[in-house]
Order: C-alpha cells, then structure tokens, then sequence
C-alpha cells in the first residue's frame, strides 16, 4: 500500500492513520470506542447528532470524530469531562423531542438511544418531559412509521436513497418542525416506496419499525381447523441466531426447526426446496431464451423489492423479468396444490407461513396472479420476518440457544447446496449455472463453483464458455448498484444473456426483515460476508450440490408438475407483471 | 413577456417555458433553485404538477424537491394574490410598530399571514428584515414600497389596488 500514513495521539496512545481517514476509524485502531449515533459508515457520514465528539488539542471547539480527518501531530482526548458533558447535554436535547415509550417499544433493548443514555449515564432529564401523541403512519403492508419517535438521524434517508436509489423519503421544512417525510407528506403507500425494509434495518430507535402479523400466526395455531405450515427462506438459518445472543454468521438451520416445531406447527419445511424448483424453472426459461435467441438479459425474479423497483423506475425491463414466481410463492402454490392434494385436505383450511429475511414479502404475498390453488386462496397466508418469528421463539418461552438439532419433515425438507446460497448475492445464478450447465453440456460438472459471481463486489461480471456457447452473466445487489447495471445495458454498453439483482445490498442476507445490528457493528463488521459465509459453507459440505439432482423436485415433476416449463407448472408457478406510476 | 404574476392559468404555455428553461440550462440537477425560482416565476407558486414536471425533466426525486420547497421561506406552495403583501417584521420594523399594521393587514382582508383573500386579489406575508430599516415601518406590495407606514394609512394603500383593473406592477 502506498497509502499516505499519519501519526497522532489518542488518549496519549500513539497511532497510525491513514490520511483521510477520521478520528473515529484512528481511534478503533486502538480500541477506542467514540459513541456515535446518526454515523453508517460509509453512508450517512454527515456529522449531524454530534454524540460523536472530542476534543482536539488546539481546536477551538469539540469536533465530531465521525467525520474530523486525522492529521499529523494531532492531539485527540475522547473522554474528558467537557466531552463526557457534551455527549449528555446533546443526549438529553434529543429525548426532550422523543417519544419515550420504551416499556412498550419493540426497540426496547435493541434501541441505540436508549444504550447511549443508559452507557452515558443520562440518569436525569431536565427538558420535554411532557409525553408526546403517537403519530402512526402505517399505511404500507411491511412498516410503521412513527416520527415521535424520529430523532432526525437521516440514516434512512440515507439509505433509501444512496443506497437503495429510490428516495421516497426525504427530510422536509426547517428548523424545529423539521422531519423526516415523503413528497408532499403523502401516505408511503401513495409513493413509490419498493417495500424493501432497509430503513427499518438501520433506524437507531423505533420509529421505523415492522407491521407485526404474529397475531394471525399464533390465532391459526389454536385454530383446530387449520393445518398451519411454515418455510423458511435460505438466509434465515445465517441470520435467526443474532436475535438471541450468538455470534453472526452462525449457521442455526437445525435449532431453528427443533423451535418451530415446539411452536406447534403441523409442518416444518424449507423454502429452500421451492428454490432448488426455482431453478428447474428459471434455468429452463434461460435454456428457452438461449435457443430461440432472446430477449436477452433474462434478470432473475426472486427479490420482490426488486420486483418493486422495476415496476415503478424500469418498467422497459419487466419483458426481461423472469415470470417465475419467487420461492416463498412456488412453496406456497406447492403446499397449497400438490400437498393439499396428497395430505387430503382442503386447501382453503391450509395456513401457509414464511420466515422471511425480508419486508418486502408481505407486500408479495399480496399481489395478484399468487394464488394457485383458486381466487381467493393465497399462495402464503403470512409472511414474517427473521424478526418477528424470533419474538415468536422468545414469547413462547423457546430457549433457542440451548435447543438441539431438528431436522426439516421430509416431505418438503430437501434441499441442494445450490439452494442455501440463495441467500447470498450471485447465489441465485451459480445455482442456475449449475443446473444449466449440466444440462448443456449433458455431463457433471468437475467442479460445482462459479466464484467469479460470488462476493460483495457491487456489480460482478463473467463470462463461461458452456458447451461451445459464450454465455455473459452480471450480478447486482443494492437498488443504486441495479440502476447503475440498467442504464449501462439501456445505453447498449453491456450485453448479458443472464442477470441475477437482488433488491438489498449483499442479497437476502442483509434484507430489510433481518435482525438489526447496531450502526458500530454495520459499520466496521462485513455483515454481508459473515452471513452468506455460513451458507456458502453448508453448501460445501453437502454431497447434493445442484438443484435438478433433488430427488423431492424429481417426484413432484413427475407426479404433478409434468415437466420443467411445462403448461401445469405456468399455471401454478408463475407470474405477470405490470408498470406502475412513480407519481 | 407578460408577467404571469399570480394564479396559475393555461398550464400548457407555462410548462412548455419552464421545460424550455431547464432544457436550456443541461437539466443540471444542482441547478434545482434556480429551477424552482424560474417555475415560481413562471406559474406564481410550486403545486405538485409543477414539481413532477421538474422531477421528471431533471431527474431529481420529488421528495428531494419537496424538501428543498419546504426548506426556503420564499417558495410558495399556495397560489399568490394578484397582489403580493410583505410586512417586514425585522428588528426596526417590529419596533416601530409593524406589528400592529400586520395585524390591521390582516383584520382588513380576513386572511392569515400566508394566505390569499378569497377573490385572489391579495395574499399576505411577513418577511424578515428587507434591508430599509431607516423607512421603518416597510410594507412591500408587489414592487412598490411603502415607508414608514401607520396603522391608519392602511386601509388607504390597500384600496389603491382594489381600484387597480391590471394587477400589480
């Protein structure tokens, strides 16, 4: 590295910097904690909250380290008196606008305000200690907003549009009657918001929270009536272990199952199934495209907050759009259909329940042409997040931690390697090149990986010679990093035959439904990685590593399904789309 | 051309010069004020239709530019008077009484600062320091300046234009 290097001192700890770098990244060097609050490195570093501050020697006043470059010489004291009075006074103005509801908060525990008052010692309040009226705005299927409880952080901002690059939300008038809204203060249903959670995954408090549906849940499971079932989507198991205590990153597929199955549902299966049927699917549309030469890109549909997005930014794209239904909706048109059938019972006394990494999937389970089994019988009844299936484990008094290992019920429980790394961003297209690959070439593959898409690059090209055919493939996740892909295949300076976006950065992962970490730990902790990680190791360690050697989508094919693309499985698998107006 | 100064009538003509404008100028999205300034201009005050089209002509997310809008004091999202009433309420000003002819301002028109009379003819508001603070109190209407003004001579100077045919000017 030729990278400029600074030296400064820190507390009397001398460090090296890099130049450019803040006091904030120095002083982690050398494990040095500097509270912040409105900081996401690397996309909202804009200084605003001010709990961040130090004092520099020769400074005129305190700086905020999240954004003060180091520079040679520099003298930083991170914990003084004045510092440590500052952090208060600047935590007490911003309780005094909040609504203080932390007994019946969700955020409770979890809320990075309350951690900082209580670790600052804010043991007194001074100002606003008259409560302030709830202001719910929850007119979308997937989120509450609540802007009592806003502290103006604009990480949400932030992310919905650098990030997300869908910009519903935006901070709106001045001064104190500053807040965070969408244009005009419409309803989020009223504006194309894609649904996608990742506002809810970064907000330090609880005004962005999920719209809860456990209640539905728990009501179906006491409802002798019902055969309730549950799935869980690929990047679940990486991810469900966070909400109770465990290290990220930790693969907990069989704890997760032993804990539905004490929660009393009647079956326990794996959306992962659905995703190896996924592949039959989309990989044999691919095959289609390649023979009749187009059109080209074909561009996956798994991601509905993708699906979202090009409905209401890239409406030319919707023919490229693959019209598989997504995996949470092929499981829920096979329970639905197929299961219905050979258990025996009417699909309309079926209660289909997902485990999602997503918020995105509640508005999916409603859109029209998801319901196989007849108008009126959705393909899934309840779509819930890793969140809120882990308040589930924890008020059934599940001690999850400790649970042993279960195994999914065969019926629909097997999966491939191909299908777990769904989860991750270009898992979805190795699993494809597999698949089409194999059929190609009409022989095993030597070797099953594809690494060149794999990874938190955000935008991953390549090109594989497959029995004599060039096929280009480009994989994205993030919306900004999908826009980017677009426009340069709109403008004609790139070709793909195959492209894989996912709706969130990193893929499901990282999805808008998935536990919250706080901003220290999404800023210097590769949450993405750590989590695809944990799938990317299962699927190594598995002897079934394609999706069309899965012997439960063999049967199904043959005793229900016909054929991969055939008339039956466009019936009960796919789906349209339509353009929708950003205005 | 004819100063438009006031409701929002024949959207065609005026959203054909507010495109011409951005057009002209490389739809800049850094230019957004001089965007709203020009379409404030142009159609007198900043409705959704006329924030869509600068969205869609510049790319810019509307909740963007409705952030913007909302920020700044001299944007609109009300149609204006005919008749643009200022009364400046900086320090001077206000010392000297502006107060008092706000107030006989508004009980005359039985409107709010911000608001427009119910024929169109006035809209009313109260301004920060115009910078004449040896002519206090100032009321502004339209261009024309009105020093040291008293709660007496109101009624009189607001007559002015009710008698007026062509607006303002």
């Amino acid at each position: 590295m030729d990278e400029k290097m600074v030296n400064l001192k820190i507390n009397g700890l001398a460090v090296q910097a890099r130049a450019g770098s803040t006091i904030l990244e120095a002083a982690r060097r050398v494990n040095i904690e500097i509270p912040t609050l409105c900081h996401l490195k690397g996309i909202n570093e804009i200084g605003a909250c001010r709990i961040c501050v130090v004092e520099v020697k020769n400074a005129k006043s305190l700086v905020p380290a999240c954004v003060y470059p180091v520079s040679e010489g520099m003298e930083v004291k991170t914990n003084t008196l004045k510092v440590q009075k500052s952090r208060r006074m600047t935590l007490e103005l911003i309780l005094s606008d909040h609504r203080k509801d932390c007994v019946n908060c969700v955020r409770s525990k979890n809320c990075e305000l309350q951690n900082l008052s209580n670790d600052l010692g804010v043991d007194f309040l001074r100002f606003g200690k008259h409560e302030k009226e709830p202001m719910p705005e929850s007119s979308t299927v997937h989120l509450i907003r609540d802007n009592s409880k806003c502290i103006l952080c604009r990480r949400c901002i932030a992310m919905c549009g650098a990030v997300q690059g869908v910009s519903v939300l935006a901070p709106v008038e001045r001064g104190f009657r500053t807040k965070v809204s969408t244009a005009f203060d419409k309803k989020l249903s009223d504006v194309p918001c894609v649904k996608c959670g990742q506002c809810i995954a970064v907000c330090p408090t609880g005004a962005l929270t999920d719209k809860e549906y456990t209640q539905e849940v728990w009501e179906a499971l006491e409802d002798p009536d019902k055969h309730v079932v549950i799935g869980t989507a690929p990047s679940a198991r990486a991810t469900l272990g966070e909400c109770f205590g465990m290290p990220i990153g930790t693969n907990v597929e069989g704890k997760m199952v032993a804990a539905l199955r004490r929660l009393g549902f009647d079956g326990v299966f794996d959306v992962d199934t659905a995703a190896d049927l996924t592949i039959m699917e989309e990989g044999t549309e691919l095959l289609e495209r390649l023979e009749k030469g187009g059109p080209f890109p074909l561009i996956t549909s798994c991601s509905p907050g993708w699906i979202g997005f090009a409905e209401y930014f890239y409406p030319e794209f919707l023919p490229n759009i693959s019209s598989c239904k997504s995996p949470q909706q092929m499981f829920g048109a096979i329970m639905k259909t197929y299961y219905a059938k050979k258990k025996g019972i009417d699909p309309k006394d079926i209660f289909v329940v997902t485990v999602m990494p997503c918020t995105a999937k509640k508005y999916e389970i409603t859109r029209s042409g998801q319901s196989a089994a007849g108008s009126g019988i959705p393909d899934v009844d309840v779509a819930l997040t890793t969140r809120e299936i882990s308040r589930m484990i924890t008020r059934a008094g599940i001690d999850f931690v400790n649970l042993p290992k279960e195994d999914f019920d065969p019926a629909f429980g097997e999966a491939s390697g191909a299908a777990h790394i769904f989860g991750a961003t270009g898992g979805v297209m190795e699993a494809a090149l597999r698949t089409v690959a194999e059929i190609l070439t009409g022989k095993p593959l030597e070797r099953p990986e594809f690494h060149e898409v794999r990874g938190t690059k955000n935008i991953k090209e390549a090109e594989y010679d497959i029995a004599g055919k060039k096929i280009r493939v480009a994989v994205t996740s993030g919306l900004a990093n999908a826009r980017k892909l677009l426009d340069r295949i709109k403008n004609g300076e790139a070709e793909y035959h195959f492209v894989e976006i996912m709706g969130c950065p990193g893929g499901c992962v990282n999805g808008g439904g998935q536990p919250i970490q706080p901003g220290p730990v999404r800023g210097f902790t590769d949450l993405r990685s750590l989590r695809a990680k944990a799938l990317y190791d299962e699927d190594r360690g598995m002897t079934l590593r394609k999706s069309h050697e899965n012997e439960t989508i063999k049967k199904l094919y043959e005793e229900f399904l016909e054929k991969p693309g055939s008339h039956k499985a466009h019936e009960i698998l796919h789906t349209t789309y339509q353009p929708r107006s950003r205005y | 051309m004819a100063k438009t100064n006031g409701l929002c009538l024949g959207i065609s003509e005026q959203e054909a010069r507010l495109k011409d404008y951005i057009e002209k100028t490389g739809r800049d999205p850094s230019l957004l004020l001089s965007y709203l300034q020009e379409a404030q201009e142009i159609f007198g005050y900043l409705p959704e239709e006329v924030q869509v089209i600068i969205s869609k002509e510049t790319g810019i997310p509307l909740a963007d530019i409705y952030g913007v809008v909302t920020f700044y004091s001299q944007f609109s999202l009300v149609p204006k008077g005919r008749n643009s009433i200022s009364v400046c309420l900086g320090t001077a000003c206000y010392v000297k009484g502006a107060g008092d002819i706000l107030a006989r301002i508004k009980e005359l028109l039985n409107i709010e600062v911000g608001g427009v009379t119910e024929d169109g003819l006035f809209s009313l508001d109260a301004t920060r320091c115009v910078g004449a603070c040896g002519l206090a109190p100032v009321v502004l209407i339209n261009k024309d300046v009105y020093p040291k003004m008293t709660v007496d001579a109101v009624e009189e100077v607001l007559k002015k234009y009710r008698n007026k045919e062509e607006p303002g000017e």
